[in-house]
Formats: C-alpha cells, structure tokens, sequence
C-alpha cells in the first residue's frame, strides 16, 4: 500500500480501513468473543461444556421433573437395582437413590463451586499484593504462601472440622455451618498455587511496555492494576479456576467419606459413595451412579480448563 | 562537570546522571554487584529541538531516557525541566510533571493494552488529568486525536490487534500527544516497523513537532534515522555520552574513534563509493565492570597508555561540537 513512495503521511491510513474492513463487515472483535471462537474449535471442552450443563440443569431442574422424597424410606424396595419405580435403583433403606443424587449433586457443585470462588478470591488478592509491592511485603506473603502450601491439608482438615463444627452448626444451622466451614477449609487451603500464579503474572506484566505508558501518564497503582495488570493477567486464573471446582468437588468427596463433611442423612455425591462401600457386592449400582457423576462432572471440567487454557493462548492456532 | 551550551533556551538539562542496577545473588540476594547503566550523562535540549541519542544496545541510552521521565529512579544526578529540578520531584508536582513529558515505545506491540479500544487507551490520559469533563468532550477530543496522527475516526472502536504495526505506533504517538506535552522521549520509535513505515512515522513525528512546537528526545541505533530528524546527536557508550555535535557537524567530522566507527558502518547507497572500515576488535565490556579510565580504550584504534588511567571530559573542541577524548579533535 505504500509501494514506492513510502513517505505521504496518510499513505498507509486511508488505505487500511479497506483493508481491515473487508473479511469481515463491520463489527470489532473483542480479546473475549475472539477466546470464545477459539474456545469453540475444541471439540473435547465443547463436549465438556454440554456435559456439564447437562449435570447443572439436571440437579437444579431435576427435583421438579421427579419430585420424591430424598428420605422415603420403604424398607420392602431395598438395594433395589433401577426399574421404572426407581430409574437410579434404591438404597439400603429403600430410598429413591435419583432423587437423592439430584439433591447431593446440588450440594456437591454448590461446594465446587464456592470453594473455587473463595481459593480465587484470597489468591487473586494475595497474588497481586504481593506482585505490585516489592520488598518486604512481597517476601512476606510468599512465605505465607509456602507456609500454607506445607501444611498436610487432610490432618489439618480433620482438626478443623472437629474444632469448628459445633460452634458452626449452632450459628448457621446444621447443613449451613456445615457448607461454609468446607467451603472456607477447602478454599482457604487451595488459594495458594493461585496466589503465585497470580504474582508470577504481575511481575511480567508490570514491566510491560502498556504499563508503563500508564505510569507515564501518572496512573495511579491502583489505575495499573485494575486497568491494564489484571484483566491481562485473569486468563490463567481461569484456568486454574476450573480445575479447582474439580478438585473441590473431589474434597468434598473425600471429607463426606470419612464422615467429616455434611450430617449423615444429607446426601452429598461423596457421603453416597461412603454409605454404598459396604453393599458393593450386592448393590453396585448404589456405588456406581454418585462415583459416575463426581467422574463426569470433574472430567468435563477438567476439558472445559483444558479448552480455555488454548483459548487464551495466543501462541496456539486454533 | 561543564557541559555542552546548548541554542537559545533550555527546555531539559541533564547533569551528571547516574544509574546502577543491583545484581543480586547469593542467600537473602545479597547486593554482590552493579550495572553501570548510565555512568555520568549531561547534555541540554533546546526548545523545539531534536536531540538524537545514538548507542549500541546496552550502552544506557533507553535507561538514561527512563529516568528522565523517572519511569525508573535515576541513583544520582539531577534532571531540570523549565527551571524545576525533576529529580526531586513528589507527588502532585510529578503528576503535574507527566503532563510536560511523555514517552513513544519501541515495540508498538507491547505498548498498547490488547483489552482496550483505541479510545480507551488514548482517552485514559484525558480521565487521569481530568482534560475531558463530558463523554462528548472526550470522545471529540480522541476524534481529533485520530486524525491528527493519520488514522480514521471509526478506529477508535477498535482493538489494538485489528492494527498493523505502523498504525499502533501512531496509536501510542496519539496516546502520548492526549496531554499536550513539551518533551517527547522517542525511544526507538522506529526500530521495529518495516523501512517504508519508518519513513510515514518519522514524517508524522516532524509535522506534529512543527504543528505543536515539540521537543523531543530522539533514541536510536540507526544512524540514518537519527541524522534526518535530529538537530543534534549525542553519541553514547557504556553509560557515557562520548560526543555531541549539531547533526551535520557530527556526520561530516566526527571527531570520537568511536563516532568515526560507527559512521564507517552506515551503508552508502552509491556501489562506487569506496570508504574505509573502522572494524572495531572485540565486544562491548561488561557493564558491570567497566574499563578504568576512558571505557573506550580497550577498543580504540589510537588509544594510548594513560588512555586506561585519566577519564577524558566532555570537552568543546569546536563551537557546539563537544567530545570526550584526550587524543582526538
């Protein structure tokens, strides 16, 4: 376009709205409708995506379709395999196991999810607090992060459990002081690998060349961050979001097994899992659905971090 | 330190400028050693000059333009802007400061924030100095922004990935031009656009000095660059500046070994023309220890003995010309 007289001001400007107009008419492409039409091409994350949409609305719409009692106890209907009566089958006290999973499945991505928040949350803060001072504050914070990441999480859940759990239950109610006690444990002990995501990605991007075009221009630190450091920092963290639901959901798993996590008679995935162990040999299909779901639901997450982590990355061709 | 008298009246003076980077290293990083960046640099810009500040990579010419604009905190020297002394600076003055002096990068890749449109980039200067007290007047004034470096007013609406590279950087020259400022440091504005696109940009940053009386810090590798736009060059080397002449001057008698060499090393568009190579031997020294004396005389095709022991000042050889060499000039 500037051929052989590269030296008229507008020679490259008149020539380029042509130019860039015509592939495709008009409309200007945002950094997020662009991740999203690079997250479409990933067939394995699309699949995921579906899948767990399909498990959301299956907990939350559920109940309506298949309204039966999660404790309807009928002793003559026990460790029943599924048939009509019971799509799922029955537990050893005869109850409907459908009903009981769309109500634990309930429970289990509520607990995912709320953790993912809170481990995102305190690590996004710790993270770019740490990133942004230098110094001091800096070493201070990850050493609290390494010290965190040395704690062996299982024994410290136990104690925690044990100590807190009563004081919760008479605040918040049984299944209330039981949610937000896991969802604060599991979050509170995961934060950390965020964290230092987080101040990795503060510390490149902070030296950028668009950031400090923004201290030329005297914006303040908190301009910077919110600005120009963190919404370019976010597409990592997201990422290691996704995996962090899966990784709680299995948490709760685990604590709901050793009798840790919620009451007994609210059925979580986990505590399912925990109450079938003993009938494998003659009731498989009780074990079988709940370990089925928590599966489903972590792998088609785990595809969905896999998805937007090539999403996000401009380096791969999509 | 005398200095070099610079036209009429100086709009920036430089005196004495020094900045070392730690290296660190060992338990607790341990201080264990320093980078001379930027090892003594004085030098004036005029008002509505052009100051040409050449160097190899490394020798501290981006590092010496940074600490004008204390986007990195110079260790020592002193820096004054229309009489104030900017090293000194805090707080509200600097702020103040910021709408004096701004800063056009070298990758217009890296300069611009790939999450915002065009004219929330160039409009952020006008939110943080409070220039635009409506929407309309902010958007009228990116409008006119626009246009002024040659790009369409529909761009604003754009992201900077939707540009090529020559258009971005007249995106960061609107973004800098958004606060009316005195100074523009040029840090190798060029360097990374195709030669037909250097040329377009060069122009721009000649009209828009001659539109808004300009002055500007122009920092470049390329010498033919620097001698179309510049009224003065300094010529730098590992943290020092070696020589400063009027543009011509400098090109027609340099007076450094140095200048000479990397003038050698300037292509001739003529095949006929034959002229003699100064091949300098070896690399550049480490900054971190850098040569005693004059830096240069573990290179320098005339250096003598005592070249190690005594560093030359920057002396005037002739009228404007000023070079730091015992033997030379």
């Amino acid at each position: 376009m500037a051929g052989s007289t590269p030296v008229s001001l507008s020679a490259d400007a008149p020539a380029s709205p042509q130019l860039a107009v015509q592939p495709r008419k008009a409309r200007s492409i945002s950094p997020a409708l662009e991740t999203w039409r690079r997250f479409r091409r990933h067939t394995l994350a699309v699949t995921g995506a579906i899948v767990l949409l399909i498990l959301v609305s299956g907990v939350l719409l559920g109940p309506y379709v298949w309204p039966v009692a999660i404790n309807d106890i009928d002793f003559a209907a026990k460790l029943q395999g599924p048939s009509l009566a019971h799509p799922l089958g029955t537990d050893d006290l005869g109850q409907d196991l459908l009903a009981r999973m769309m109500y634990g499945g309930r429970i289990s991505l509520a607990v995912g999810f709320a953790a993912m928040l809170v481990a995102l949350t305190v690590g996004v803060l710790v993270g770019s607090v740490a990133g942004m001072a230098s110094g001091w504050l800096d070493a201070a914070l990850m050493w609290l992060t390494d010290l965190f990441l040395a704690l062996p999480t299982l024994p410290l859940l136990l104690l925690v459990m044990y100590l807190f759990r009563d004081s919760m239950k008479k605040v918040l109610g049984v299944e209330g002081g039981a949610f937000v006690l896991i969802v604060v444990v599991i979050g509170g002990l995961r934060w950390m690998p965020v964290a230092r995501l987080v101040r990795a990605q503060f510390l490149s991007l902070r030296e950028k060349e668009f950031v400090e075009a923004a201290r030329a221009l005297g914006a303040s630190k908190v301009r910077q961050v919110v600005q120009h450091i963190l919404p370019n920092a976010l597409g990592p963290v997201i990422v290691v979001g996704t995996i962090d639901v899966a990784a709680a959901i299995i948490f709760e798993s685990t604590l709901s097994f050793l009798g840790l996590g919620f009451p007994s008679d609210v059925p979580t995935w986990g505590s399912m899992l925990r109450d079938a162990k003993d009938y494998l040999d003659i009731a498989a299909h009780w074990a079988l659905f709940p370990g089925g779901a928590i599966f489903l639901t972590v792998l088609a997450i785990n595809f969905i971090g896999d998805g937007l982590r090539d999403a996000f990355d401009p380096r791969r061709v999509l | 330190m005398n200095a070099p008298l610079a036209p009429a009246e100086d709009l920036l003076k430089v005196r004495d400028l020094r900045k070392r980077f730690a290296v660190r290293g060992g338990i607790f990083s341990r201080t264990v050693d320093q980078v001379h960046a930027v090892d003594g640099v004085s030098f004036e810009i005029g008002k509505g000059e052009t100051l040409g500040l050449v160097g190899e990579s490394g020798c501290g010419k981006s590092t010496t333009g940074r600490c004008i604009l204390r986007l990195i905190e110079p260790s020592s020297g002193e820096v004054w802007f229309q009489g104030n002394n900017v090293t000194r600076m805090g707080g509200d003055e600097l702020q103040k400061l910021r709408r004096d002096m701004q800063i056009i990068f070298q990758d217009p890749y890296a300069s611009l924030n790939p999450r915002l449109k065009v004219g929330a980039i160039i409009g952020e200067a006008l939110t943080i100095h409070k220039l635009a007290p409506t929407q309309k007047a902010m958007e009228d004034r990116v409008v006119q922004l626009l246009e002024t470096v040659g790009l369409q007013p529909d761009h604003m609406h754009r992201f900077p990935h939707e540009f090529s590279g020559g258009q971005r950087q007249r995106i960061g020259i609107a973004r800098a031009l958004a606060v009316e400022p005195k100074l523009i440091v040029c840090d190798e504005p060029v360097s990374a656009l195709d030669v037909s696109i250097q040329a377009q940009v060069i122009n721009l940053l000649e009209d828009l000095q001659e539109e808004f009386g300009l002055t500007y810090l122009f920092i470049a590798h390329d010498l033919s660059v620097v001698e179309h736009i510049s009224t003065r060059v300094a010529v730098m080397y590992l943290g020092r500046v070696v020589e400063i002449a009027p543009s011509r001057e400098l090109y027609d008698n340099p007076l450094h070994p140095y200048t000479e060499a990397l003038l050698s090393a300037v292509p001739i568009p003529d095949p006929t023309v034959k002229r003699k190579r100064i091949m300098l031997q070896g690399d550049v020294p480490n900054p971190i220890r850098p040569p005693s004396g004059c830096h240069f005389h573990t290179r320098c095709p005339i250096a003598r003995p005592d070249c190690a022991q005594r560093v030359p000042e920057l002396r005037e050889s002739k009228p404007g010309h000023w070079v730091s060499c015992h033997y030379s000039g």
